[in-house]
């Protein structure tokens, strides 16, 4: 058992000494109630996680590319993308020199998810998402604060927010960059369902197609900038790609990782 | 719980295996491997799953079957055996037709409780027996990526029930999803149709 724990400490700092940027930190875990929970379960148990405390760049996916060619905009399948996929980026795979920085858009969840698993990481949760997502600059659930949401709701009105450069904000509760105000994310079970039951009541899964069809299991509805997050989650198919969805990556916590930091 | 995790890093190792293959071959500009699919062919992925009978396989090797493809879970009580009578249906009414080149592929959305001896002993019970019939065992991962390539939504409900929506996707020969039909309950015909026109 130590061995295999060994073996993913040192891929780990393998990757550390290959100068990927990993940096993370951890998000305590704890019990909340998401926007969205069954009604047998309203609260979610959420296990600590280490999080990229940046979204992906531009400059960094491009690093990805060099070593994965298969996900650069020329080689990338259709079934894993669709047409507009990196569709600011040169056939030649490189970015405008004032994207660098600013959050990676126009991919797919399947290229997210191909980035975050080749650097020993994952998408995160719809749950461990929104679980660090809650926290304001100084508190760790600020969902209650109008103001926190009034600021994440005029964040999605502005247009092109996608363009500003990663990480030049305040820093959320964690120490964590950027949750709101750039790019929507992509978290690793965007698709599941949002009725629950597995239908019992209901057998017409066409309630999810719109928007506000799952409203009815909201918990709460003052949460607007949440429900909205929801609703462009279960609007996506995997191979889709916006100007203003990015990502980050997140890495299950261990004690021994802990240790040898 | 530390199983679990090692279990995930090896799968993730081994997902990151996959893809790492094409570095080999830089001259070919990152082309995957020697066979090249349609860019839209469910033979781009390069997950293995496991069958009812405990064999290794990966959807590039269903080449040559129009696939009929739906995901379910042995423990479900509504939906799913709704679901397998459709394939039933739907089974028989092609082979009226004489159309032995269609494979009907259940793949369970629940990896951790439908192990192989399961997934047989479900075929029995629903009669879903024959070569024409597989059932697929994936990883949480691999499951995951196949729903969002079939646009199946799922969610865990409970340790046992998972909320999932109900799609039976059409694959051509080639891998590419040719048709798909929404809802329980929905008439197989054109389902039935399309089949039998891939099948030709």
């Amino acid at each position: 058992m130590l061995r295999y724990f060994t073996i993913a400490i040192l891929f780990f700092f393998h990757l550390n000494l290959n100068g990927q940027d990993l940096e993370m930190l951890k998000i305590e875990g704890g019990v909340y109630i998401p926007l969205y929970g069954s009604q047998e379960e309203v609260q979610v148990e959420i296990e600590s996680f280490y999080m990229d405390t940046k979204p992906v760049t531009h400059q960094e996916f491009a690093e990805f590319i060099k070593q994965y060619p298969q996900w650069s905009k020329e080689n990338v399948k259709a079934l894993f993308a669709d047409a507009s996929y990196l569709t600011k980026w040169t056939a030649d795979g490189e970015v405008p020199k004032h994207l660098k920085n600013s959050p990676v858009n126009n991919v797919s969840w399947y290229a997210a998810k191909a980035y975050c698993e080749c650097q020993d990481k994952r998408l995160p949760t719809t749950d461990e998402w929104e679980f660090a997502a809650k926290a304001s600059e100084n508190s760790i659930d600020a969902r209650e604060d109008s103001l926190f949401n009034q600021k994440i709701v005029s964040g999605y009105e502005k247009p092109k927010t996608y363009l500003k450069e990663v990480g030049q904000s305040s820093p959320n509760y964690y120490g964590v960059y950027d949750l709101h105000g750039l790019v929507w994310e992509w978290v690793y079970d965007f698709n599941s369902i949002m009725i629950t039951g597995e239908s019992r009541s209901n057998n017409n899964t066409d309630a999810n197609l719109f928007c506000a069809g799952g409203a009815v299991s909201a918990n709460d509805l003052m949460n607007y900038a949440a429900f909205m997050r929801y609703a462009i989650r279960s609007s996506l198919k995997a191979r889709n790609t916006m100007s203003n969805m990015g990502f980050r990556c997140v890495k299950d916590y261990d004690d021994e990782l802990e240790l040898n930091q | 719980m530390k199983t679990l995790m090692i279990l995930l890093a090896t799968v993730l190792f081994f997902a990151c295996d996959n893809v790492e293959k094409p570095e080999s071959n830089d001259e070919d500009k990152g082309i995957t491997s020697k066979e090249e699919f349609n860019d839209l062919s469910i033979f781009n992925i390069t997950s293995e799953w496991t069958t009812q009978h405990n064999k290794q396989i990966e959807f590039k090797d269903l080449q040559g079957s129009v696939l009929a493809v739906v995901m379910v879970y042995t423990s479900c009580q509504t939906a799913c055996p709704r679901l397998a009578a459709d394939m039933r249906n739907i089974e028989k009414q092609v082979a009226e037709k004489g159309k032995e080149n269609v494979k009907y592929v259940l793949v369970s959305i629940d990896p951790e409780n439908d192990t192989p001896e399961r997934l047989t002993q479900y075929g029995k019970e629903y009669q879903l027996e024959g070569d024409q019939w597989l059932f697929l065992r994936g990883t949480e991962e691999t499951v995951r990526e196949f729903a969002n390539v079939v646009a199946v939504k799922y969610k865990q409900i409970s340790p046992i029930d998972f909320s999932h929506s109900n799609i039976i996707s059409v694959f051509d020969a080639e891998g590419v999803m040719q048709h798909q039909q929404e809802g329980l309950g929905v008439n197989n015909k054109e389902t039935i149709e399309q089949i039998i026109e891939l099948s030709n």
